[in-house]
């Protein structure tokens, strides 16, 4: 017999612990961008947002896994027509076709696949016999590679890569033998140089920045120096709130979205950097708990890849700012200011509490 | 589920690693680097490219000016010191409202102009008070500067603050430093030329953000300078002849497509624009019942009128419906099928009575609209547009400057499409005297004109003919681009129509005839009226009784001189009250000549074509 406790939370298909985390995440998040950016109405803007998300997230919370993997085939396959049609139709917004102007709100449909690609390719394992074999792959690679292809060409290659990896860690959670993974990897490694072909000036410029960053030391090159001076002149415990000269000096690019951490690490130094990692890791061991606690494939898949994607936003962004990575445009989650990802973010969240707290109370 | 936390541990430690590496182990060195940044990339705008006419007239150019500007990192209060420089010199609500826009998106470390042309008096006061108010500066900027003020104002178009939509359209980074970009006109269409590109420096600065010295510098690229094809002494003889009627003036040069004159009265001054516009100014201007910022000769779409029947002379005869010497009796209406409503002649509103005899040239010199209707009638829709088509219109030249209207050449396909309503024989006959629903802007006639001068040979209408990229001096001429060529099959064909059009200027009884008086070149013309209301049938239209602004509108094509055309001109005068367009081009056209512009009968009592032939929506 299974027994499990009835409080208010989980009435509302709250999960209590995910809410604390996140929460103070995005407190931390407010704070550190009325730093970068100290205007009273700019952090009104972006509490506004994460009340709507937030009620975004409550929504989705009551919908019961079952009915998602209903809906599954539907976003996947309404979000594969908007992105084909923002390639043909899409309003050219800084050189790159992101935006379908649906009447009525501006949406970028690259968003919804965040969600809809590892929903779907979760309801196709959740189909077949766990772990999967190798021919029945084809599809879910199918699913993952095709809407990768359209965002990499509109182009904007760190979503591609965020939403390729999405679909993959779907597969990867489903027990698949080491050795395919093994294969697959080194096959990307022999492909890398026809990437290198197909990618924009820009995006191999970035590249080449990150290997020597004074190679252009008024443009990309510059972020990242000037990043890496933020958060290296940090030191172990910070300039303090407010006093981190980089930032105020202007000297830091994109000081309020893409590089927040730096700013943050330049006034609450390592100490800083450690608490905010922790609280990430919080979330994300809640969220693999959750997916170990899920009741069926589709649900133990779809949470796994969920949380795994928000560790890879971290672990890019926070890489990409100490100049590990190259300069790929993924925001902080929770932290950096803007609205599209932050509501994706916490739709995936919104899904974990309804995987969580749906559960049947006696077991099937 | 194992793996998964592996993996994350693995990469969470590189990412401490890394920060570690970073914040303790070189600490010492990112501090000293952060203490000693004091190194600041600033951008240096480059110099607007100027514009010349074809003489080497300079018809754009920049001008030093001094702007208020506020650097926002340097002041400590913005709104305090927005204040205290309300107290010095008075800030309208817009220059308040676009400074706060600006606010948002440029870097702070970049000068905000409040205001961008301050007068001596200003400058004085402000230096006094200068000293309390810290982050904000007398700059030295260009301005963009129209020496000509209206003259040019439709054609060159004019420079604006680039609005936050605008920096969609650019490449921002270039635009770092530049306050202002071509909002319409040439100097929207050549932007991407015209800007430059802009150059850096690298200025070491003491803590409090001020200049200790350069150290090295990338200088910017000026912009091109564009010569145009306008000649601006035609320009204003256009301007002058058409005085204070409401019009457009287009010239070209049939042999190159080359654009002499391109005029659109009332006009504006675009020196407002380039200095920063105020609300009420710009109200006025946009809610001035005259419209002077509509560009009526690019834009602006009217009925053709008669102008169009050359065209339909000339169809008549490629498909052996009409002879030169064919002809019609003209009782003064024409009636479908010899039954029904009466079609009439323009004449027979003033007259009561028809041309009479009539055959292709007294058609054309007395426009006769009841030749016409039968030719069109027997013609059809389909070869109707098929003319009208091969002579570009109802789509648009692609002359150099934005914004172009493509006017609208209907068919029985449009209509079906547009009102869902079937096409009838009277449309037809509406259509083959220039009225109804065809639509055509002052350049689409010009560039017929120049078609017709040219027998066939289409170039597209240019306005830049030269750009001097390098300013070595040496422009570099844009070749013309020829378009299709309209090949007839009997060549002698354009012979005929262009030598009856000669009989409307040069033969006595031309709807033109008064204008030929002292002319000492030879043109081919035609005259039109455009309706704008529809009179019942029997109504006479009669000039003074209707109100000003339901007047028909006054066309007039011609090139000249006949075997060798220099320039092939359209005029439309809207609501014409005093002088017809044939009026006008008779005075621009001896202005291009250097001809003594001899006496134009200003007296419009005397035989003047009015054209008030079909009806729309007959059935």
């Amino acid at each position: 017999m299974y027994y499990k406790k009835r409080n208010f939370f989980s009435n509302l298909h709250v999960d209590g612990a995910l809410l604390l985390g996140i929460s103070a995440i995005a407190l931390l998040g407010l704070i550190i961008l009325y730093s970068a950016k100290p205007e009273i109405d700019f952090i009104e803007r972006q509490l506004l947002r994460l009340v709507v998300a937030g009620v975004i997230m409550l929504s989705i919370a009551q919908i019961p896994p079952r009915l998602l993997k209903v809906l599954t085939p539907w976003l996947y396959f309404t979000g594969l027509i908007f992105l084909a049609s923002v390639l043909i139709i899409g309003q050219v917004s800084k050189g790159a076709q992101r935006w379908l102007d649906l009447w009525f709100v501006r949406f970028q449909p690259a968003e919804l696949m965040k969600i809809a690609v590892p929903m779907m390719v979760a309801k196709y394992l959740d189909e077949h016999l766990m772990p999967p074999k190798l021919s029945i792959l084809f599809l879910p690679l199918l699913f993952v590679l095709l809407p990768t292809a359209l965002i990499a060409k509109q182009p904007d290659l760190g979503t591609a890569l965020l939403i390729c990896s999405s679909g993959f860690l779907v597969i990867f959670f489903s027990g698949i033998r080491w050795q395919w993974m093994f294969y697959a990897s080194a096959l990307t490694t022999a492909c890398l140089p026809i990437f290198w072909f197909f990618m924009h000036d820009y995006q191999r410029q970035r590249i080449l920045v990150l290997l020597n960053p004074d190679r252009d030391p008024l443009g990309t090159g510059y972020h990242i120096i000037q990043s890496k001076i933020a958060i290296g002149s940090g030191g172990l415990y910070g300039k303090g709130w407010l006093e981190g000269t980089q930032s105020h000096l202007e000297f830091l690019p994109e000081r309020s979205t893409d590089f927040i951490f730096s700013v943050f690490s330049e006034e609450f130094g390592l100490v800083g950097c450690l608490i905010l990692l922790t609280l990430y890791l919080c979330i994300i061991i809640r969220g693999l708990y959750i997916s170990v606690q899920a009741q069926d494939t589709f649900s133990r898949l779809l949470a796994g890849s969920l949380i795994m994607t928000l560790f890879v936003y971290v672990f890019v962004n926070v890489g990409m700012v100490t100049g590990i990575l190259p300069v790929v445009g993924i925001p902080l989650p929770l932290i950096s200011y803007g609205g599209t990802s932050l509501v994706t973010l916490m739709a995936s969240f919104g899904i974990l509490m309804s995987i969580h707290t749906h559960r049947t109370l006696l077991p099937k | 589920m194992l793996s998964a936390t592996l993996l994350i541990a693995i990469l969470t430690i590189i990412l401490i690693g890394r920060l570690v590496f970073l914040q303790i182990h070189h600490h010492a060195l990112y501090k000293t680097l952060a203490l000693n940044n004091q190194v600041r990339i600033v951008p240096i705008t480059p110099t607007r490219g100027l514009i010349f006419d074809r003489n080497g007239v300079l018809l754009a150019e920049n001008l030093p000016a001094f702007s208020l500007e506020i650097t926002p990192e340097r002041t400590p209060n913005i709104q305090g010191t927005l204040d205290a420089i309300q107290t010095i010199i008075p800030l309208s609500v817009e220059e308040h409202d676009r400074f706060k826009k600006q606010l948002k998106y440029k870097r702070r470390n970049e000068g905000i102009p409040l205001r961008l042309k301050l007068t001596e008096e200003e400058v004085a006061k402000f230096s006094v008070e200068k000293h309390h108010l810290p982050g904000v500066d007398i700059v030295a900027r260009l301005i963009r500067h129209y020496p000509f003020n209206s003259g040019f104002a439709h054609a060159l178009g004019y420079v604006g603050p680039i609005s936050e939509k605008d920096l969609m359209e650019i490449d921002a980074t270039n635009y770092r430093g530049t306050y202002s970009m071509g909002k319409i006109g040439i100097e929207k269409f050549y932007e991407s030329i015209l800007h430059g590109k802009t150059g850096y420096q690298h200025i070491e600065t003491d803590a409090k953000g001020r200049t200790i010295r350069i150290l090295n510098r990338i200088p910017p690229t000026a912009g091109a300078d564009l010569y145009l094809s306008l000649d601006s002494q035609l320009q204003h003889a256009c301007i002058e002849a058409l005085n204070d009627q409401k019009g457009a003036v287009v010239a070209i040069v049939p042999q190159t497509g080359e654009v002499l004159a391109l005029v659109s009265t009332p006009s504006f001054d675009p020196n407002l624009f380039a200095q920063g516009i105020d609300v009420n100014s710009y109200k006025t201007l946009q809610h001035s019942p005259d419209k002077p910022l509509f560009d009526r000769a690019i834009r602006g779409q009217y009925p053709p009128g008669s102008t169009i029947k050359p065209l339909v002379a000339l169809q008549g005869l490629e498909l052996g419906l009409i002879t030169p010497e064919f002809r019609i009796f003209d009782p003064g209406w024409y009636q479908l099928n010899g039954a029904g409503r009466l079609y009439r002649d323009w004449i027979y509103f003033s007259k009561r009575h028809g041309h009479g005899s009539v055959d292709l040239e007294k058609a054309m010199s007395q426009s006769c609209d009841t030749y016409f209707f039968t030719l069109a009638h027997k013609m059809g829709v389909h070869h109707l547009h098929t003319v009208y088509t091969q002579f570009g219109l109802g789509k648009r030249t692609h002359i150099d400057i934005t914004g172009e209207a493509q006017g609208l050449a209907p068919n029985a396909e449009w209509k079906k499409r547009v009102y869902n309503e079937a096409w009838y024989p009277g449309d037809t006959l509406n259509i083959g005297i220039g009225q109804g629903t065809f639509l055509t802007t002052p350049l689409q006639m010009a560039h017929v004109t120049a078609i017709l001068a040219n027998r066939g040979h289409s170039f597209m209408p240019r306005i830049v003919s030269a750009i001097d990229e390098l300013h070595t001096g040496t422009p570099v001429s844009q070749l013309p681009k020829p378009a299709q060529v309209i090949a007839l099959q009997n060549h002698k064909n354009w012979e005929i129509v262009i030598n009856a059009m000669q009989k409307v200027v040069h033969l006595p009884g031309g709807t033109a005839f008064r204008i030929s008086k002292g002319i000492q070149y030879q043109m081919a013309g035609k005259t039109g009226t455009a309706q704008v209301f529809n009179l019942k049938q029997n109504e006479k239209y009669e000039a003074n009784k209707v109100k000003a602004h339901l007047r028909d509108h006054s066309w007039f094509i011609a090139f000249a001189p006949i075997d060798k055309p220099k320039i092939a001109i359209a005029v439309l005068i809207e609501n014409k009250h005093n002088k017809t367009g044939a009026d006008i081009a008779r005075v621009v056209l001896d202005s291009f000549f250097n001809s003594k512009p001899s006496e134009v009968s200003s007296d419009l009592t005397g035989e003047d074509e009015t054209d008030v032939g079909g009806e729309e929506n007959t059935e």
